[in-house]
């Protein structure tokens, strides 16, 4: 049997391509393209939040909004290490990262300027994150779906703790509920930007749906993401910013207002309010940690180097 | 100077009386470094008692281009299955 029909009879019967697999050129470099994205976005994703575990207002929440950042380091390298089973080498992608050769989630590059944005973050964000994953968790590629699994059930903890500190602060002061809503005013429409450009506009969908590396298109996750926090924002007392936003009993679905699709292009080619700030601090990290990462590899060569002489 | 750190695969048992199962990797200088990061990357959350690590580079495997081939072996001995002897119905425990 040819490695193409092989391959085409993997996808069909619905088993998972494994990484020595042989696979089209085009299978491979979409599904790079895909899980450095991702990655990428988890490390990006570590510092809109960061910004606030020094700030946080009591021990409880550092202690939280810390193992949450720990996470997303977690995530991204879960990924990274899903990636390099197709080939990719760690160090370039985090050079392509820094050179803007790949990209990350539109979303981190808003900034966070009070508390009340960790726990949007939290709710808006990580819940659209999770609509987008949990269908990731049956990708065709094994290694992306296993490390999918684990982070979705990681996630979780994330977006409740984000929906928990929102409660928390709504049952506050005037001030507190107005900082819970003016960042929920900020964070409602990036959110929705996150699900990607809608299905018309998507040149990836199609192929990646035939392959099942995605179960579904942008618009249907986005949709799905509506339905699910028009609740949850009515629980939590806050009011969702679309004057068009209402249910739609024939369709079954809350319908919603236009999508401003040219800020989306603006932010994803690098003109958000913080596309340089995130680039600058993730390769300043890198850069300064050069040196460590030279000194372990030193140190491990001259231990290998004695333990080779005394043998 | 070069300064890339080899690549490790991490297994981890879960609990006692599981065998260990591979659930990823990671870039570590040395074995005992790899050790701790397995620890802090795959065990956040108690998911493990204890983790192997080994270099990627010292792993065989068989290769993929001749799956069919290398396990054809047992594909025709059905006899090792018991499903492959008849025994009457009334025949208890068995």
């Amino acid at each position: 049997m040819s490695l193409e029909l092989t391959f085409e009879e993997t996808i069909a019967r619905d088993q998972r391509i494994e990484p020595r697999d042989w696979v089209p050129d085009a299978y491979r470099s979409t599904m790079v393209r895909m899980i450095a994205q991702h990655a990428h976005s988890e490390i990006i994703g570590m510092q809109p939040e960061g910004n606030w575990i020094t700030r946080a207002p009591s021990l409880r929440r550092k202690a939280i909004l810390l193992a949450k950042v720990q996470d997303e380091a977690g995530h991204g390298l879960y990924l990274y290490s899903a990636a390099e089973t197709l080939g990719a080498d760690r160090a370039e992608l985090t050079e392509k990262l820094i050179t803007g050769g790949q990209k990350y989630s539109s979303i981190f590059n808003y900034p966070t300027l009070t508390f009340a944005d960790v726990g949007v973050i939290g709710w808006l964000v990580d819940g659209a994150a999770i609509c987008n994953q949990v269908p990731l968790c049956r990708s065709s590629y094994g290694p992306y779906a296993r490390a999918m699994i684990r982070i979705c059930k990681e996630e979780s903890f994330h977006q409740r703790q984000g929906y928990e500190l929102l409660m928390t602060m709504m049952r506050g002061t005037r001030g507190q509920r107005e900082m819970v809503q003016e960042a929920v005013n900020r964070w409602w429409w990036p959110s929705l930007m996150m699900f990607g450009p809608p299905d018309a506009d998507s040149p990836h969908t199609a192929q990646s749906m035939a392959w099942k590396v995605k179960r579904h298109t942008n618009d249907e996750l986005r949709q799905r993401f509506v339905d699910m926090t028009v609740p949850q924002a009515d629980a939590l007392g806050v009011t969702l910013p679309d004057p068009e936003l209402k249910w739609n009993a024939a369709r079954g679905h809350h319908d919603f207002g236009e999508i401003d699709w040219a800020e989306f292009k603006q932010v994803v080619s690098g003109n958000g309010p913080c596309n340089a700030q995130r680039i600058a601090h993730r390769k300043a990290a890198h850069d300064e940690g050069a040196w460590v990462r030279e000194a372990a590899a030193a140190h491990a060569r001259k231990i290998d180097e004695r333990q080779g002489s005394a043998a | 100077m070069r300064s890339e750190w080899p690549l490790y695969e991490v297994f981890v048992r879960g609990k006692r009386g599981l065998n260990h199962v591979h659930v990823g990797s990671l870039h570590a200088a040395d074995d005992e470094m790899a050790l701790h990061h397995a620890r802090d990357l795959y065990t956040r959350r108690n998911e493990g008692v204890s983790i192997w690590v080994v270099k990627a580079a010292d792993i065989t495997a068989s290769s993929p281009d001749e799956k069919d081939p290398f396990f054809a072996p047992s594909g025709d001995k059905v006899y090792r299955h018991p499903t492959f002897y008849d025994i009457p119905d009334h025949v208890p425990h068995m």
